[in-house]
């Protein structure tokens, strides 16, 4: 049997590198440095600028004159206040018990910090749950209130929220029945996924004629119901379940397919074992199936939430933000102020809605990782 | 590679080849004499122009570019975007240096945010100088409105833009009722048919009242229509938006309180969708039978004429229903009509119809280069002379309402078209009250109007109806916003460039 000798020297003195190796990676790196910097910093500290400007134009150009905060003095407490936060109420007891039901949680959440002497951690919980906390009054105070309007900070949430659980939980039905040995699954797959490929414009003037109980396609529909006389333009849930069920038909092809490939690629010999076993179906899918899944759950969710914010084409096509103010998304209100050029307050409405995302992105992000138990 | 693929590929390179190595000789003979002749004025020149997707606007124009290329030899690209992108989408390309149009169809209403950074071209002497415009020819009050800022023309009018009441006569002669003289009888109208629950030959129902009340849309003009009455009574230099002196909003007492109040009952005659639609929406129902009043531009006339509408001879207009009660600026509050409150009134009812918008008119970029200037001005003249807009106007496509004198005067194109005599007569005397009229209503034209008028006024209306706030919640909001805005620009600036547009009216 032949000897494998090492030969690998080890040296025993410092290596010298000369100066160009030793700038050689920073050389290369840079100009992906100065590109990244360009396109997003650069743009991000010019629209932070704007939020803090007033524009005007004059003879040979644009002048940009420094107000300060007071684009975000007009949205936060000035006469825009009613359009971002809506009109605020006497919560019901519903909404009370929402309340409390959140706050209890919170509180927990920072008591468990404090008491692992995490205190790091227990500063971030309690700013964390003092923005969650007015967020969430802000939710009840409008929307679980008998005299209470929602505003678009609100509305967006809604959106996001009931449309991303939403077209999680169908996505994941359809992958799971698309996963089973079922005649015509290829031809359901593709079906399944025309929605996404539509533009949200194509969307929005589909569904405005879907909707139309006067000269739509489903008119004989409504008539059959006897809702020719309903209008759901003129119903803010309404209109706002409109706008849900458009924005829920076309993402949760995107769900479906990504959940589809997870569960696809998912190992077989544990479900084999499981059923080898005696397992029932739920019981699969409970403990094998879904925490196979949850990592690519997590991070779709995510990236569906954080486009989920910006929702802009479906409310502007179907109802143009009406009626009143019910369906206007942070968004569709900061084009809707831009068109008319007050470029300024368009700014810091996107950056009221940066913070927003940032937020709550970074916040799930965190409760998973700790639900997960991962850093 | 298979075999048919090699086939068709060499078929398709003979082809090309073809294409590529055909001699000069072989182009059509019809071609051939053309290439004798003298160059066109402006061959090689292209222009570029923009306005709303329409396909109103945008439709005459490209046809009328494509005969102006003909007989001149300039390429006319006509580019188009939503008409809610329009006002910025322009500024933008100039305040940038892009300058990417050289001619921009747009509203005159927002002249004067493009006209004061020195975006456009002063036409005096090029309008002085062009016989074939005929301006006198042209409307007085579209010669200084739509055309003129501060004294110098900049753009040539190509449209005419009131808004009046449209009613349908074969409903009014079968229930007895006479055309609205004022917002009360507007509303017993509309009640009256409402109440009748009439139907289309198609089963369809025939609405009361169908008015434009879409958000972001034109509600803001509709309302208008309807304030004005209330709020002008002493002629057009009064202004209906601005207290002269203090700049303060008029949109905040009886006056305004009083119109909103019949707007909102207005829906109650109208579709159930009512706050959903738009003017395209309001002109599809009225072609199709299925209301017996509206509010709206010139364009219902010949729309209700055009092919498959069920409106035709059945449309009549009038002027912008009055009301007998004025504000008393003083007090804010409403008062009867006296000979020296309301001196145009007509047999004790203030009318004061509203010069939405004030017509689509064409303008020069100040950037473009001399030979394009050149062309494009030629170009504008050419879709304004009497040759080609007497017979545009009388186009429900095209978006153009009559807008010269000429066009009042000769009902054969009209007759023409396809509307009876009394139609024409109808129609055009509805403009013709309206453009005669001392107390005419001129729409907002100072620094940023769209501010004004299509975020605030639009917002609060659109809340308003959708049972979001009150009357008394919705003139605060109003009056807040513009004097917020007004604080913003300057009081002063905006009180000078207010009475400056008022000024010019003669």
């Amino acid at each position: 049997m032949a000897t494998i000798t090492s030969t690998v020297s080890v040296p025993t003195t410092r290596m010298r590198i000369s100066p160009s190796e030793r700038f050689a990676p920073a050389a290369f790196i840079l100009p992906a440095v100065l590109v990244v910097l360009f396109i997003s910093i650069f743009p991000l500290i010019l629209s932070l600028f704007l939020s803090l400007s007033r524009l005007r134009f004059q003879a040979g150009g644009l002048e940009l004159q420094f107000v300060g905060l007071d684009n975000y003095r007009k949205l936060l407490l000035g006469n825009e206040q009613k359009v971002l936060f809506g009109t605020l109420s006497e919560p019901s007891l519903f909404g009370w018990a929402i309340l409390a039901f959140v706050a209890a949680m919170l509180g927990l959440t920072v008591y468990r910090a404090v008491r692992r002497r995490a205190f790091r951690a227990a500063i971030g919980w309690l700013f964390a749950a003092a923005v969650l906390l007015g967020l969430t009054y802000l939710v009840v105070a409008t929307l679980f209130a008998p005299a209470g309007r929602p505003g678009t900070l609100v509305v967006t949430m809604l959106y996001v929220v009931v449309g991303v659980a939403c077209q999680y939980l169908i996505g994941l039905g359809l992958a799971l029945l698309c996963a089973q040995p079922l005649p015509g699954r290829r031809f359901f797959r593709v079906v399944f996924l025309l929605p996404m490929m539509i533009t949200p414009v194509g969307v929005g003037y589909l569904f405005r004629m879907l909707a139309d109980t006067n000269k739509g396609p489903l008119e004989p529909l409504w008539i059959a119901l006897g809702m020719q006389d309903f209008a759901w333009s003129n119903n803010a849930w309404g209109a706002r379940i409109a706008v849900m069920i458009g924005d829920i038909w076309q993402w949760t092809p995107f769900m479906f397919i990504v959940l589809l490939a997870a569960i696809e690629a998912q190992e077989i010999e544990p479900v084999e074992a499981a059923i080898v076993d005696g397992a029932s179906s739920f019981d699969i899918f409970r403990h094998i199936t879904l925490p196979a899944i949850l990592p690519v759950s997590t991070t779709l969710i995510l990236i569906r939430m954080i486009e989920a914010f910006k929702i802009i084409d479906l409310p502007n096509i179907l109802t143009n933000g009406g009626p009143g103010t019910a369906t206007e998304t942070l968004t569709l209100y900061a084009y809707r102020i831009w068109r008319a050029l007050d470029i300024g307050g368009s700014a810091a409405i996107a950056y009221i809605l940066l913070f927003l995302v940032t937020f709550i992105a970074t916040l799930y992000v965190r409760a998973l990782r700790s639900r997960l138990g991962t850093t | 590679m298979n075999p048919k693929k090699i086939a068709s590929l060499t078929a398709l390179g003979a082809l090309v080849l073809a294409a590529c190595a055909a001699p000069p000789t072989a182009q059509p003979a019809a071609q051939q004499p053309a290439q004798q002749q003298p160059a066109k004025k402006f061959a090689g020149i292209t222009v570029n122009a923009i306005t709303f997707s329409g396909p109103q606007i945008a439709e005459p124009m490209q046809r009328r570019g494509k005969e102006f290329s003909e007989l001149t030899g300039a390429t006319i690209n006509v580019v188009t975007v939503p008409f809610a992108d329009l006002y910025q989408k322009i500024l933008n390309d100039f305040a940038t240096g892009t300058n990417s149009y050289d001619v921009i169809v747009f509203a005159p209403q927002w002249m004067v945010d493009y006209i004061e950074p020195g975006y456009l071209e002063d036409l005096t002497d090029r309008v002085k100088a062009d016989p074939d415009l005929q301006w006198e020819d042209v409307g007085l009050f579209f010669r200084d409105f739509s055309a003129t800022y501060n004294g110098r023309i900049y753009t040539i009018p190509l449209d005419g833009d009131f808004q009046m009441v449209y009613y349908r006569t074969d409903i009014a002669k079968e229930l007895g009722l006479q055309p609205p003289k004022t917002w009360e009888d507007y509303l017993a109208f509309a009640k009256a048919v409402s109440e009748k629950k009439l139907t289309t030959d198609d089963g369809k129902p025939v609405y009361g009242s169908c008015i434009a009340k879409k958000k972001a849309a034109q509600s803001y003009w509709m309302v208008t229509s309807v304030a004005s009455a209330f709020i002008q009574s002493q002629g057009t230099g009064q202004g209906a938006f601005f207290d002269l002196e203090t700049f303060k909003p008029l949109y905040n007492n009886e006056a305004f309180a009083r119109a909103l109040e019949i707007y909102k009952e207005t829906t109650q005659y109208g579709p159930p969708d009512e706050i959903n639609l738009d003017v395209g929406d309001t002109r599809g129902l009225w072609t199709a039978g299925q209301c017996a009043l509206t509010i709206d531009w010139g364009d219902i006339g010949t729309l209700a004429i055009e092919e498959g509408s069920k409106a035709k001879d059945k449309t009549g207009a009038v002027i912008l229903p009055g009301s007998k009660q004025v504000l008393d600026r003083k007090t804010g509050k409403l008062v009867d009509c006296t000979p020296e409150l309301c001196p145009h009134a007509i047999d004790g009812v203030n009318h004061a119809p509203f010069a939405a918008f004030g017509g689509w008119s064409g303008a020069i970029n100040k950037a473009s280069r001399p030979e394009v200037k050149d062309a494009a001005f030629a170009y504008l003249s050419y879709m304004n002379q009497p040759a080609q807009s007497n017979v545009d106007v009388t186009i429900g496509k095209t978006g153009f309402n009559p807008y010269r004198v000429s066009q009042f005067k000769n009902l054969d194109n009209w007759i023409k078209a396809g509307m009876s005599e009394q139609a024409a007569k109808d129609y055009l005397g509805a403009i013709e009250a309206s453009l005669n009229s001392p107390n005419m209503v001129l729409d907002l034209r100072i620094p940023q109007n769209q501010y004004y008028q299509g975020i605030v006024l639009d917002g609060a209306i659109a809340k308003f109806l959708a049972g979001e706030q009150d009357i008394a919640a919705t003139m605060k909001e109003i009056e807040e916003g513009w004097e917020q805005k007004t604080e913003e620009l300057g009081r002063e600036k905006q009180l000078a460039a207010y009475r400056a547009t008022l000024g010019v009216q003669k």
